[in-house]
């Protein structure tokens, strides 16, 4: 089997996964108690004018049929209107998500570099006091939740350095970029606007931190047990054995194989950082759709949690793609083995 | 007179565990000569692998320690060598084919890769451009009796068959001219024609090069058909070394006696049940001789110390009390 083919069933299973995850919030829409035609027009709408409605919005068909009407609305972008914003759905996402996302991105980042970076050197020096900080670090930041790190971290800079900025995506008297891709950062570098993307960048960091640090500590623990693991098995001593330089045996024969099992968790702990993302955005006032997805869920606006849940179902979808096509291109025996060999 | 290539004098192995030490190596003795073939055979966990790996130096760190002995290769210590000695002499002058040539190859990285890095860390290669260090790598699968190297090199060690990887393993070990080559149990885990080939293999490549061989092995057959000269090994030292037919027709130390026992006869009707007891426990080691809670010849003395070597002739050797009056 090759790379192509490992590529095309891997997309194929997405498919499955999001067609799932479709009927499942469709589900959830449409089981909620009430009638959604009565509910739209109020107490005191005839009976006949609720039949109308009923009729327009397919409400009298089979559920399956529904299904397929709601999906058909769904891929021409008409998710129905919020009742806490006061319009479209798709409105809202396009304006939330890309501050969700450009967070989301950044703190992963943070947790994959210092997550490998951390593992590495807890690693090279194990068992020595810079391991043993490391771990003790590593215990603190597992156990504490996303949103107390956050609090912690608004007291610090917030009350005693005022460094960064704890508040919002930009400071107000920053000209916001164009918007191009919605996100802060790549829009001004986009633009040559390098006073914006510097205050974007600061203002990303406090809360991408809190989101990260969960993870990044997690991803650490899991490459220094690899990276110890490995290096007692025979294909590194090999490669000693047969002259190479120590530095390249640990940088390339030791490092590779160890940071795949890192990477495979990625997915996971960038799903539980979208999830830890709801309060912090609300600790950081970000205009970012974890904050809106909170507010909707408040009010019971049921087509918006809706949209919420299946967008954030999408960006699950996506990453775990992407974490799967790295790690598969890292590792020859994920793509080249049939399953179940 | 022969040259010596390699002298392990009174070499000791420990393992740092949980509460103390394995001590698994307690005195062993090894002399190599250039050019010939030594068999090494024991039963398993007895200290071979571990004995060569503390000759090339790749004992595992921190807790594999070396507390006595001296490793004499071309009367320079290994033992004490510093970091870019150890490197120029595992480069050019021991190499080593591992026990388990899946577990030797690197998963990720295809053979190309790491057959390539071989050849270009080795300091005589130093500043070659890829396209010569390629044709030396397709050459040296070719050496080796692979078929279709080019695609061998664009390979995973998962994409080969178990004759395969031994074959590049081989390939690997001998990048550069040697001048001992320890094979670990070349080829135990394939099938008896599969094994007999790879031992031709070694047999050729090292008459071709020149090259001394320390050949591991269970299988008395397999010491008996490659090698000239034997040791054999027991609970981390040498009990026996002869010439290899001196030693088949006249085992003298009672662990060599149980080892034959064991082999079975194509004419005999009896079965073998192996030998009686096992492999003692490296932390709480028995004192004295350590086959002493097996042998069924033991004596009052043979547990007090460890007993020497009594040279029985020229080409004879035991470490066992009941020929201490020969030598
Ligand atoms: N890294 C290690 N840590 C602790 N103990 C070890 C280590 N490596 C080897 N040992 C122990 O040392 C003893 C000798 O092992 P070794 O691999 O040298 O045996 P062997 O003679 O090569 O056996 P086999 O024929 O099975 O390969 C065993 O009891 C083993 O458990
Ligand atoms: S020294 Fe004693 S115990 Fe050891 S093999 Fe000889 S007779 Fe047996
Ligand atoms: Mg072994």
């Amino acid at each position: 089997m090759n790379f192509s083919r490992y590529l095309i069933r891997r997309l194929g299973y997405s498919i499955f996964v999001l067609i799932g995850l479709s009927i499942l919030v469709f589900m959830i829409a449409r089981l909620v108690p009430g009638d959604p035609a009565r509910a739209a027009l109020g107490p005191r709408a005839s009976e006949e004018a609720v039949e109308q409605l009923r009729s327009r919005l397919h409400l009298d068909q089979p559920i399956y049929v529904q299904y397929f009407y709601w999906l058909k609305s769904l891929f021409q972008g008409d998710l129905g209107e919020s009742l806490f914003t006061r319009r479209p759905v798709i409105e809202d996402i396009k304006e939330f998500l890309p501050a969700t996302l450009e967070l989301a991105i950044f703190a992963g980042i943070l947790m994959a570099f210092f997550g490998i970076l951390f593992g590495v050197i807890s690693a090279r020096y194990s068992n020595t006091w810079v391991d043993n900080l490391i771990r003790v670090f590593a215990y603190l930041g597992i156990a504490t939740p996303a949103f107390v790190v956050a609090i912690i971290l608004l007291l610090i800079f917030g009350m005693y350095f005022e460094v960064f900025p704890t508040i919002g995506r930009l400071s107000a008297w920053i000209d916001a970029p164009p918007k191009i891709t919605g996100l802060l950062t790549i829009d001004s570098l986009l633009t040559g606007n390098f006073a914006a993307f510097f205050d974007a960048l600061k203002h990303l960091l406090l809360p991408a931190i809190s989101l990260s640090l969960g993870g990044l500590f997690q991803e650490a623990r899991i490459t220094r047990s690899s990276m110890i693991e490995n290096s007692k098995k025979d294909y590194t001593y090999s490669m000693r054995a047969y002259g190479v330089p120590e530095r390249v045996v640990i940088s390339k024969y030791l490092f590779k194989p160890s940071i795949i099992p890192t990477i495979s968790i990625l997915g996971l702990d960038f799903a539980s950082l979208m999830g830890n993302a709801f309060l912090v955005e609300l600790l950081f006032n970000w205009p970012g759709l974890s904050r809106y997805g909170i507010n909707v869920m408040l009010r019971k606006d049921v087509e918006a949690i809706v949209a919420v849940i299946m967008v954030l179902g999408v960006v699950f979808t996506v990453v775990n793609i992407i974490v799967d096509i790295i790690v598969a291109y890292l590792d020859p025996r994920i793509r080249l083995v049939e399953k179940g060999e | 007179m022969k040259e010596v290539l390699l002298d392990i004098k009174d070499l000791q192995v420990h393992f740092r565990v949980y509460g103390g030490f394995l001590k698994v190596l307690n005195g062993t003795n090894m002399r190599v000569y250039s050019g010939e073939k030594v068999g090494l055979v024991g039963e398993t966990g007895c200290g071979k692998t571990t004995t060569m790996k503390a000759v090339m130096r790749i004992l595992p760190k921190p807790h594999g320690i070396t507390p006595e002995g001296k490793i004499i290769f071309k009367n320079k210590n290994v033992l004490s060598l510093k970091t870019q000695e150890i490197e120029r002499l595992r480069r050019n002058e021991i190499s080593m084919i591992f026990q388990d040539p899946t577990a030797a190859l690197n998963p990720v990285f295809t053979i190309g890769e790491q057959l390539l890095d071989v050849f270009r860390y080795s300091k005589k290669n130093d500043g070659l451009k890829g396209k010569t260090l390629k044709q030396m790598a397709v050459d040296s699968l070719r050496a080796v009796a692979l078929p279709d190297p080019e695609r061998i090199l664009a390979s995973y060690p998962i994409q080969l068959s178990g004759g395969m990887r031994q074959r590049v393993c081989i390939a690997l070990a001998l990048a550069n001219q040697k001048q001992l080559l320890i094979a670990d149990e070349p080829g135990t885990s394939l099938d008896v024609t599969i094994q007999d080939q790879i031992l031709r293999l070694i047999h050729r490549l090292a008459e071709e090069r020149n090259m001394a061989v320390i050949l591991i092995s269970h299988s008395l057959g397999v010491i008996r058909e490659w090698t000239e000269r034997v040791y054999v090994m027991y609970a981390g030292s040498m009990v026996e070394e002869a010439t290899t037919p001196k030693l088949f027709s006249q085992p003298l130390h009672p662990y060599t006696q149980a080892l034959m026992e064991c082999v079975p006869r194509l004419t005999g009707m009896k079965t073998n049940e192996g030998i009686p007891g096992r492999i003692p426990d490296y932390f709480f080691p028995p004192t004295g001789c350590r086959f002493h809670p097996r042998c069924p010849k033991k004596m009052a003395i043979c547990q007090e110390e460890k007993p020497p070597f009594y040279q029985i002739d020229d080409n004879h050797q035991v470490a066992c009390y009941l020929y201490k009056g020969e030598s």
